[in-house]
C-alpha cells in the first residue's frame, strides 16, 4: 500500500511529460488542421486545449493510445462539438434563431466529419495545414507584434505565459494581445489559406521577417531565456524547417535558415561566463559550433545555385565568410564589403551602410572609414550603433578624446543593459590602454 | 463577406477637370470599374464633393448642433468609397489595390459588420 501512491504519481508524472513533449511536437500539425475543418481560429484552440487536459486524465489511467496525435485530433473535435452545442443552446433561449442556424450547420458538418474518421488507428498520417497556418498568422493585416505572438503561439504551441515573459510583457497585456489578433482574422475576413499569384512575394517576406524576429529574439536575449521552456532561436530554427518543407526549393527561405543556422553557431561564444556580451573580434572561434556551420554553409549552397539571390541568401553570405575564417584579422573583408554592396542594392537603408563601413574599416582602414560615415552621422543621430562604431573607429585610428565623447553618447543611446554594459566595459579598456 | 474601401488622399493635389492628366485619372478609375463589374464584386462606389462642403452634426441632450467641416482634420481626407462583396480579404485588397487614389493615397478597407453575427 506504502508504495502504491508513489507509483501513481510516477505516473502521473511520466504521463505529464508524454503529454508536453506530445504538444511541443504536435500542436502546430493539429491545430492547423482544427482551423481548416472549425474555421474558427478561438474554437479550435479552446478545443485543443480541452482534449489535451483530458489526455492527461485517460492517458494516465489506460496508458498512451496507439496513435496519441489522432486520439488528440479525435477528442480535440469532440470537444468543440459540446462548445458549439453548449453555445447554440445558450443561444436558443434568446431570440438568435440565424446564429443558431449557422452553428447546427457547422455541427452537423463536424459530426460528418466525426464518423468517418472513426477507423483513425487505422490511418493516422494527419494532413500537413500549417503552411496556411503561418501565413494566415503572418498576414500583413494583423498589427506586427502580434504577427510573432501569434505565431508562436499557434505554431510553436509556446504557451501565452512564455509569450509574455520572452517578450516582456504582462502575461494579461500579451493574453488581450492575442485575443484582439485572433478576433481581426475572424471579423476581417483574413482567409486561411496560401496567398496565391501576385500577392506570394509580400505575404512570404512577412513570414520570413516574424521568423527572424523570433530568432533575434532569442538571440539578443540573455534574460528570460532560462526561464523559457524553449530556446527562440531553436524554435525560430525549427519553425524555418518547416517552412522549407512546406515550400521547397525558395531561396530566401533557405537563405533566411541558413542565416540563422551560421549566427547560431557562435551562441557559445557570444557571452562571458558572467553573461557579458563579447564581439565577433574577441571571440573563442574554437567553440562555434562546427555541426551548425556545416549545415548553414550546406543550405546557403543550395539556395545560391537557385541563382535568384535576395537579402536574407546575401547576409547569409556574409555570416559564412566570418564562420570560415580562421581569426578576425585573416577574414576576407574585401568579399564582405562587396556583399554590402549587394545588400544594399536590395535594401538601400542608412544601417546596411553603416555596416558596409565597418566592414571596409578593417580592409581600407578606420580613417577612410571615418570619412565615409560622415554621410550618414545626420540620418542616424539617434542610433546607438553607429555612435558604438564610430567610438570604435575613432579609437582605433589614435583619437582617444573623440573616442571617449562617442562612447559617452552610445552609452546613453543604449537601451538595453547588456548593451550599455558591453559599451561600457569597452570604455574602460580604451582609457587603461591610454 | 462585404467590405467598404474608404479612399483618403490630399485635397487638392489631383489633375484639374479638362487636362489631359484629369482625362487618364478618369480612364484608369473606368479600368478599375470594369474589373470590379467583370468579377461581380462591385456593390456600389461613389465620389464626395470636398471637406469644403462636409457638416457635421451631433446631438446632444436632444439638441442638434450643426458644425461647418469635417470631422476631423487630417492630412489626408476622405474623397470617396467603394463596396465590394467578396471572399476574404486578400480579395478585398487585391480589389482595393485597383482604386488609382492608392497610388496617391491610401486605402483603408473596413469589413460590414454582419449583425447576425452579435449575440
Amino acid at each position: 500500500m506504502s508504495q502504491f501512491p508513489n507509483k501513481q504519481q510516477d505516473l502521473a508524472h511520466h504521463t505529464a511529460k508524454a503529454v508536453d513533449n506530445l504538444v511541443r511536437e504536435e500542436w502546430g500539425k493539429l491545430l492547423a488542421l482544427l482551423i481548416s475543418q472549425l474555421k474558427d481560429f478561438q474554437l479550435a484552440e479552446d478545443a485543443l486545449q480541452d482534449a489535451i487536459e483530458s489526455a492527461l486524465i485517460h492517458w494516465q489511467r489506460n496508458g498512451l493510445p496507439r496513435s496519441p496525435p489522432a486520439w488528440l485530433l479525435q477528442t480535440a473535435r469532440r470537444k468543440a462539438i459540446d462548445r458549439i452545442r453548449r453555445t447554440a443552446s445558450f443561444n436558443s433561449k434568446s431570440d438568435q434563431i440565424a446564429s443558431q442556424i449557422s452553428m447546427s450547420h457547422e455541427l452537423s458538418e463536424l459530426i460528418k466529419l466525426d464518423a468517418t474518421e472513426v477507423a483513425l488507428d487505422k490511418a493516422p498520417a494527419i494532413r500537413d495545414e500549417r503552411l496556411r497556418l503561418i501565413f494566415t498568422c503572418c498576414h500583413p493585416a494583423i498589427e506586427a507584434k502580434s504577427r510573432t505572438a501569434l505565431t508562436l503561439r499557434t505554431l510553436g504551441g509556446l504557451s501565452t505565459a512564455e509569450i509574455a515573459r520572452a517578450f516582456l510583457d504582462a502575461e494579461n497585456t500579451m493574453a488581450q494581445r492575442l485575443v484582439r489578433a485572433k478576433k481581426k482574422i475572424k471579423q476581417a475576413g483574413i482567409p486561411y489559406s496560401v496567398p496565391e499569384g501576385n500577392q506570394i512575394p509580400e505575404r512570404l517576406q512577412a513570414v520570413l521577417e516574424v521568423l527572424y524576429l523570433i530568432f533575434n529574439a532569442g538571440y539578443f536575449s540573455t534574460h528570460g531565456s532560462a526561464q523559457l521552456r524553449v530556446n527562440l532561436s531553436d524554435e525560430a530554427i525549427r519553425l524555418s524547417k518547416i517552412l522549407l518543407k512546406l515550400m521547397p526549393d525558395i531561396p530566401e527561405i533557405e537563405g533566411l535558415l541558413a542565416l540563422m543556422l551560421l549566427h547560431d553557431s557562435r551562441r557559445l561564444a557570444r557571452f562571458d561566463s558572467a553573461g557579458d556580451m563579447i564581439s565577433l573580434k574577441d571571440q573563442d572561434r574554437n567553440i562555434w559550433d562546427s555541426n551548425k556551420i556545416a549545415s548553414g554553409l550546406k543550405v546557403l549552397h543550395t539556395a545560391f545555385e537557385r541563382k535568384k539571390p535576395g537579402p536574407y541568401q546575401i547576409q547569409a553570405a556574409i555570416s559564412a565568410i566570418h564562420a570560415q575564417a580562421k581569426s578576425h584579422k585573416s577574414t576576407d573583408w574585401k568579399e564582405i564589403v562587396g556583399l554590402y554592396d549587394e545588400l544594399y542594392r536590395f535594401l538601400p537603408n542608412p544601417v546596411i551602410a553603416l555596416n558596409r563601413i565597418v566592414a571596409n574599416s578593417y580592409y581600407q582602414g578606420p580613417d577612410i572609414a571615418l570619412d565615409q560615415m560622415k554621410a550618414l552621422e545626420e540620418k542616424l543621430q539617434n542610433y546607438q550603433p553607429f555612435f558604438a562604431a564610430k567610438a570604435d573607429l575613432l579609437h582605433r585610428s589614435g583619437k582617444i578624446d573623440a573616442a571617449e565623447v562617442t562612447y559617452i553618447r552610445a552609452i546613453d543611446l543604449s537601451d538595453e543593459d547588456t548593451t550599455r554594459l558591453f559599451l561600457q566595459k569597452k570604455l574602460g579598456r580604451m582609457l587603461r590602454q591610454n | 463577406m462585404k467590405y467598404l474601401a474608404l479612399l483618403y488622399d490630399n485635397e487638392g493635389s489631383g489633375p484639374n477637370p479638362g487636362t489631359p492628366e484629369f482625362g487618364e485619372m478618369m480612364a484608369a478609375y473606368q479600368a478599375a470599374g470594369e474589373v470590379f463589374e467583370k468579377d461581380k464584386v462591385f456593390v456600389a462606389g461613389e465620389a464626395l464633393q470636398p471637406t469644403n462642403t462636409a457638416t457635421s452634426i451631433k446631438v446632444r441632450n436632444g439638441k442638434t448642433e450643426t458644425m461647418d467641416g469635417p470631422f476631423a482634420e487630417t492630412k489626408e481626407q476622405l474623397g470617396g468609397f467603394y463596396m465590394f462583396e467578396c471572399e476574404n480579404i486578400d480579395a478585398a485588397i487585391k480589389y482595393a489595390s485597383l482604386i488609382p487614389a492608392a497610388k496617391t493615397g491610401t486605402i483603408e478597407i473596413r469589413p460590414i459588420m454582419d449583425l447576425s453575427d452579435l449575440g
